[in-house]
């Protein structure tokens, strides 16, 4: 049962949807916990797929490997944490209803199916599945207008994109004359790499990829929908998302247009480096908390590129290792804004930050951590995230690129530094106690001391991560 | 030119005529019928390519059923031709050379070099009793189950985000139980108030 994680997170989804019908009101909880179950049974149902091999099922459409385990372990206690930090925000907002945690378990299906493909069709059907979930969540809270404009932004976006890359994979398919991943990647070994009709449908795979990433020039949903969308579900867009990113280009272009790294180093060193660029840049003159952190994220996805188009292994699984931090940082930062905020009150202005110190000094010294994270200050997590991917370009001749990128990560530290210093020396305007049920604050605690409690095991994260990549190519 | 050629290139015509009346006329009912002949065109040129399936399937899918939905859509929502249209030339020389630039990069690429008949040779005649349909399914339940499978959980997803979203209970409609309504015992409708009669004056 190769597929079983899958198939047991499908059923349990539609088997909540159903169950929701004939609950009663006040025993809408029983679906949280539900779909938590769900979360664990199904890392139970992934643990006994592993087996260290690459193994094929479907007619060579799927595929078991580390790198799927690995991502699907990790979109798991991803949503756990997910679900558990947007009940209370979606029980204060009227929103709290079984569909909130069926598309999302229908999303992270999408994802598992995106980490386990081995063919074009089912990496396309898997985003889109993903992607379908991700629309309908945004748009959740109906009488919002920001959330409905986020949402239609998305997806027509998102439309577009997907239209390009599969524009681009019909282009590749007319070139190599097959959609199995393994089977193109044979293929191209007998074509010049500098074939036209290659290249033409590179550059649609990559732009398409690029939407979906959210990389400049192609970020511009970004900060809409990041700032739209209700938190939780921010929370979720935030994290879970990245996993099938990192899938979808691990996939296409580590697993089968390798041959062509060429070509492709070249189109992600300009969106990286703008990405890296813009982003740090705008996010400085952001006075919302939840669109500096988007344009973070878009400054996050350049740095995320960087080891993947230094085309070697070291940087694959960097940028593997890098994706997962920047996960759990995300999920950290959005997490804080959730406990910050209360019904018919958003925190999501910065000034909704000053002070925390005084307010809780607990609360404070854990966003601390995270903001020192995302900058990339020692010794957190997020330093060494980025220390791999910048010695990855290193190690192939890529100098100026790794200057330019520590360059931006420094003007970018202001932005995360600003917010300590709204925390830390700033008066609170606001002074009303902090409320959160304690698993909440469990977990968000146990969230961001991850960042600094992981250091003594960076090393085995770092192995598991170069053997997660090593049966891709 | 034979007729088979004839049929063709007359198809094509149709189908290119009405995919630019499609986007050029200004009337979206109009625009709506000139997708129908398009779709039939469409299916004429499979039936050429012997992919009967395909081309029963546009028309009974697409025309029948998906297009008289749209047409509907069309005369229900009052659309403001005046306010879609505004900013129209204000896109339109960047919108155009974007274009062009794409239809000529599209020529240097897809060209006869490539695609051509010597790159990709006639299929070739099929037996009488070939069947699409059968062939279609047999590929569609074995090779390409699981992408099927995931098809169909992305059009659940559809359903659910659309009822999600459109769905809301309105406190003040007046829902009837039928069941409730039959099972009523009259004595319950019917108060039987005795009062005296008037005085008789």
């Amino acid at each position: 049962m190769l597929a079983g994680p899958e198939i047991f997170v499908f059923s349990m989804a539609c088997a909540i949807l159903v169950i929701d019908l004939f609950l009663p009101a006040r025993w809408r909880a029983l679906c949280y916990w539900l779909a938590q179950l769900t979360l664990i049974g199904a890392a139970l149902l992934t643990f006994k797929t592993m087996t260290g091999a690459s193994v094929l099922t479907f007619n060579h459409m799927f595929v078991a490997d580390n790198l799927s385990v690995l991502l699907k372990l990790a979109g798991y206690v991803l949503t756990v944490f997910v679900f558990v930090y947007s009940r209370d925000y979606l029980q204060e907002r009227g929103i709290f209803r079984s569909e909130y945690f069926v598309l999302g378990l229908l999303g992270l299906v999408g994802t598992m199916v995106m980490a386990s493909a081995s063919h074009f069709l089912t990496l396309y059907l898997g985003l889109e599945l993903m992607s379908l979930s991700l629309y309908a969540m945004i748009a959740f809270q109906r009488d919002s207008v920001v959330a409905t404009e986020a949402a239609m932004k998305y997806f027509v976006l998102g439309a577009i994109a997907s239209g390009m890359l599969l524009y681009g994979m019909s282009m590749l398919y007319g070139a190599t004359g097959s959609l199995e991943i393994a089977a193109v990647a044979r293929a191209l070994t007998k074509i010049s790499p500098n074939d036209v009709i290659l290249i033409f449908g590179l550059v649609f795979v990559i732009a398409g990829t690029a939407f979906k990433l959210g990389a400049v020039p192609f970020h511009m949903w970004v900060p809409d929908v990041y700032h739209g969308a209700p938190t939780a579900v921010t929370l979720y867009v935030g994290s879970v998302p990245k996993l099938a990113s990192f899938a979808l280009i691990a996939r296409l272009l580590v697993g089968g247009l390798e041959p062509l790294a060429g070509s492709w180093q070249t189109m992600l060193m300009i969106l990286a480096v703008l990405s890296i660029a813009i982003g740090n840049i705008i996010a400085i003159a952001q006075d919302n908390i939840k669109r500096m952190l988007a344009y973070s994220s878009i400054s996050h996805m350049g740095f995320f590129l960087l080891g993947i188009l230094s085309a070697s292994p070291n940087g694959y699984s960097a940028s593997l290792f890098y994706i997962l931090v920047y996960a759990v940082m995300s999920l950290g930062a959005f997490g804080m804004i959730i406990l910050l905020s209360r019904s018919g009150f958003e925190a999501e202005r910065l000034e909704d930050f000053k002070g925390l110190n005084q307010r809780s000094p607990w609360h404070a010294f854990l966003m601390l951590l995270l903001m020192l994270s995302m900058a990339g200050v020692p010794p957190t997590a997020g330093f060494y995230a980025k220390l791999l991917v910048i010695q990855s370009i290193m190690k192939v001749n890529l100098i100026p690129l790794a200057v330019a990128a520590v360059l931006l990560a420094v003007i970018g530290a202001y932005y995360y530094l600003r917010v300590i210093k709204l925390m830390y020396f700033d008066d609170a305007t606001e002074r009303s106690p902090i409320q959160a049920r304690w698993d909440m604050r469990l977990l968000l605690s146990f969230n961001a001391l991850l960042l600094v409690g992981i250091l003594p095991w960076v090393g085995t994260l770092m192995e598991v991560c170069r053997r997660a990549i090593q049966n891709l190519a | 030119m034979d007729f088979k050629q004839l049929v063709f290139y007359f198809f094509a015509t149709v189908l290119v005529f009405a995919a630019s009346m499609v986007i050029t006329v200004r009337n979206p009912v109009k625009a709506a019928l000139f997708l129908v002949l398009a779709f039939f065109s469409a299916a004429g040129l499979w039936l050429l390519l012997q992919a009967e399936f395909l081309a029963i399937a546009l028309v009974l899918v697409y025309v029948g059923a998906v297009m008289v939905l749209f047409l509907f859509v069309v005369m229900m929502l009052d659309i403001n031709i005046a306010r879609m249209r505004e900013g129209f030339g204000e896109y339109l020389p960047i919108g155009g050379a974007v274009a062009i630039l794409l239809v000529l990069e599209m020529a240097i690429v897809l060209n006869a070099e490539r695609f051509g008949l010597k790159q990709m040779p006639d299929p070739g005649q099929l037996a009488a009793d070939y069947s699409n349909t059968r062939e279609l399914g047999r590929l569609l339940y074995t090779v390409y189950v699981y992408p099927f499978e995931i098809a169909a959980v992305i059009l659940l997803v559809a359903i659910i985000a659309a009822i999600a979203l459109t769905l809301r209970r309105r406190k003040d409609s007046k829902y009837q139980d039928p069941s409730r309504q039959i099972n009523i015992d009259p004595r319950q409708r019917v108060r039987v108030v005795k009062m005296r009669s008037e005085k008789k004056i």
